[in-house]
């Protein structure tokens, strides 16, 4: 392993580990106050964990804890270059001098840092705005020299901080398909919200919720399949947890969902997950028997318009209902109704 | 079209107006112009100008010296006694001038706290140029510390962390981030210590008394003056205004040029 991290930082209820292999980008998802931002800062050097460890291509960058030896590179010599969701480009400089900032501060004499740092711009596709200042440069631009920039640096690791979130959707997809040309054979990691760019950008996904590593696995596997509910509402699907008992997954509230396993049917007691799209789900008013259906007693927390159609949420899970449908049915907030999936829209995998 | 203001606020703020202005207005009626020329190349008063923009800029220089790093410490630093600091390094701010004088006379005077020592190495301040340095620096550090604590939180840490994250060393994202980050606010400080500086009085004729061509600026030549030779000290006092608003105007120039 290139990279390897672990921290424990107690003021903010954080205690993680995970690795990065060599080459790897790795996707970093989880709800606000999750600890994402925290597992930059440790890496970075700007928080310390007690007790902590982050090791990169063989330096160790920090060692704290009892009886070690409290090593805490600063975060110039880290060699980990941060790019965030604002690009922060230094306003007293153009794009150019920009990009060459970090060759500079390495030594490299200004004449070669300027070339670098034009090849640098050219290969994120912004090669002629050069000259301009950051206040010249439109939001998409400005990302792209500070992609540059970071890049320039030539850092052992790559960390993105949700990189694509403040930028206009227009620009979005040109700029997610330079940061996946760039990011396929260099060892980065993405804090992100979006399930695209964990998909595009990414290997391999973790998941964190409240400071702890609930779930990870390659970047497919994760939003095919997922075992957390924020993974499971990043891959816009319903997730029912319990338990595998008489053919269902059973959960604590007593719901019961039948579904089509995947592989290996998991053993009389073990955890189980069952998941299905929202679209897969039709709402009815009165209960409705039948089989092969699950059929969810459910009282609607929560209506919102999606698109062309209409989301009714019901705690936990969702249902896509036409706009025609939501009409006839009269759905209105608290009223109780019933949520039918065919088994056969279910999938099911042990937990 | 903004949010009107009340209207009665306009009363109060053109007696203020009026009350600032009106004085500078007495002072250019009161000039005798036809001697204004001789009245200030009189020998005594081009020695005090001289003196005075000599001290106020070394002061200023010695300002911006020890005042750039104080106002790092006090704007990037978090620890105890740190707001106790604060008030501390601002203090000469409130402070009576002559006490501030007194002060630096019991410390670096002959009888003072560090006197004898000095006194040893052969090095008399007190009533010396440089103790007119030490004065005007003593009143005008803490406006330069004061508007450049202000710019540096105002600029925030985010653009040093990214610099750091570049492999930028303390001293390369100082020297390349912070301070042209900061540069308006370090300027218009630059500008208020000098400004301070050579209006100084109080702790500059306690500190360093009045010798002609050494410790003798401008506002003691004015006060002097004022008694023996009125139409003297109204003619500097204009020039000392000239100054002034020479001052004012070439910083509001360097802070829009940025």
């Amino acid at each position: 392993m290139t990279f390897e991290l672990s921290a424990v930082v107690a003021e903010r209820d954080v205690d993680l580990a995970f690795e990065v292999a060599d080459g790897e980008t790795l996707a970093v998802l989880g709800p606000n106050g999750s600890g994402k931002s925290t597992a930059l800062a440790v890496t970075a050097g700007l928080v310390a964990p007690n007790p902590g460890r982050v090791v990169l291509a063989g330096r160790v960058l920090t060692d704290i804890g009892p009886g070690r030896p409290g090593t805490r590179v600063p975060p110039h010599a880290r060699r980990t270059a941060l790019l965030g969701q604002e690009p922060l480009l230094f306003p007293h400089l153009d794009a150019l001098e920009n990009v060459a900032f970090g060759p500079r501060s390495n030594g490299t004499p200004r004449s070669s840092a300027r070339r670098d740092a034009q090849r640098w711009l050219d290969e994120v596709g912004v090669g002629e705005l050069a000259g301009r200042r950051p206040t010249q440069l439109s939001g998409g631009q400005a990302q792209r020299v500070a992609v540059a920039r970071a890049l320039a640096a030539e850092p052992d690791l790559l960390l993105l901080d949700e990189p694509l979130a403040a930028l206009d959707v227009a620009v979005l997809p040109a700029l997610r398909q330079t940061l996946r040309r760039v990011l396929a054979d260099r060892t980065a990691i993405v804090v992100t919200h979006d399930a695209l760019d964990a998909l595009l950008l990414a290997d391999r996904v973790v998941v964190l919720s409240d400071g702890r590593v609930v779930e990870q696995g390659t970047s497919a596997e994760v939003l095919s399949r997922p075992r957390s509910p924020f993974a499971a509402r990043l891959a816009g699907l319903n997730l029912v947890a319990g338990t595998w008992r008489d053919g269902g997954v059973e959960t604590r509230d007593g719901l019961r969902a039948y579904g089509l396993v995947e592989g290996e049917p998991p053993a009389q007691g073990q955890g189980a997950i069952a998941t299905f799209r929202p679209s897969a789900v039709a709402v009815f008013r009165d209960p409705v028997e039948g089989s092969p259906r699950n059929a969810f007693q459910v009282t609607i927390t929560e209506i919102e318009p999606l698109a062309d159609l209409i989301r009714v949420h019901a705690d936990s899970l969702h249902a896509d209902v036409t706009v025609q449908a939501a009409a006839e049915l009269l759905l209105e907030v608290g009223l109780r109704v019933t949520f039918l999936v065919k088994a056969t829209e279910v999938s099911v995998y042990p937990r | 079209m903004p949010v009107g203001l009340p209207r009665w606020v306009y009363v109060p703020a053109i007696v203020g107006a009026a009350f600032v202005l009106l004085p500078l207005v007495a002072i250019v009626a009161k000039v005798d112009w036809p001697s204004f020329g001789t009245l200030i190349t009189s020998e005594s008063s081009r020695a005090a100008f001289w003196l005075s923009l000599k001290t106020s800029t070394a002061a200023t220089l010695l300002c911006v010296t020890f005042g750039v790093p104080m106002a790092l410490v006090l704007a990037r630093r978090d620890f105890r006694g740190l707001g106790v600091l604060r008030s501390l390094v601002l203090l000469p701010l409130v402070l009576p001038p002559v006490v501030g004088g007194l002060a630096l006379l019991y410390t670096f005077g002959r009888r003072g706290l560090l006197g004898s020592e000095l006194d040893a190495l052969g090095i008399q301040i007190a009533f010396s140029t440089i103790a007119v340095v030490m004065a005007q620096t003593f009143v005008a550090m803490p406006f330069l510390v004061v508007s450049l604590e202000g710019a540096l939180r105002t600029a925030g840490q985010r653009y040093e962390v990214v610099a750091a994250s570049l492999g930028a060393g303390p001293t390369t994202v100082f020297r390349r981030i912070t301070v042209p980050l900061v540069l308006p606010g370090l300027i218009s400080g630059a500008v208020l210590s000098f400004a301070r500086a050579l209006g100084e009085f109080g702790a500059t004729i306690t500190f360093a008394g009045s010798l002609q061509g050494r410790t003798r600026t401008l506002p003691l030549e004015i006060y002097l003056q004022r008694e023996t030779d009125p139409d003297a000290a109204v003619a500097l006092a204009l020039v000392l205004v000239i100054v002034a608003v020479l001052v004012i105007g070439f910083a509001r120039q360097a802070r829009s040029a940025l």
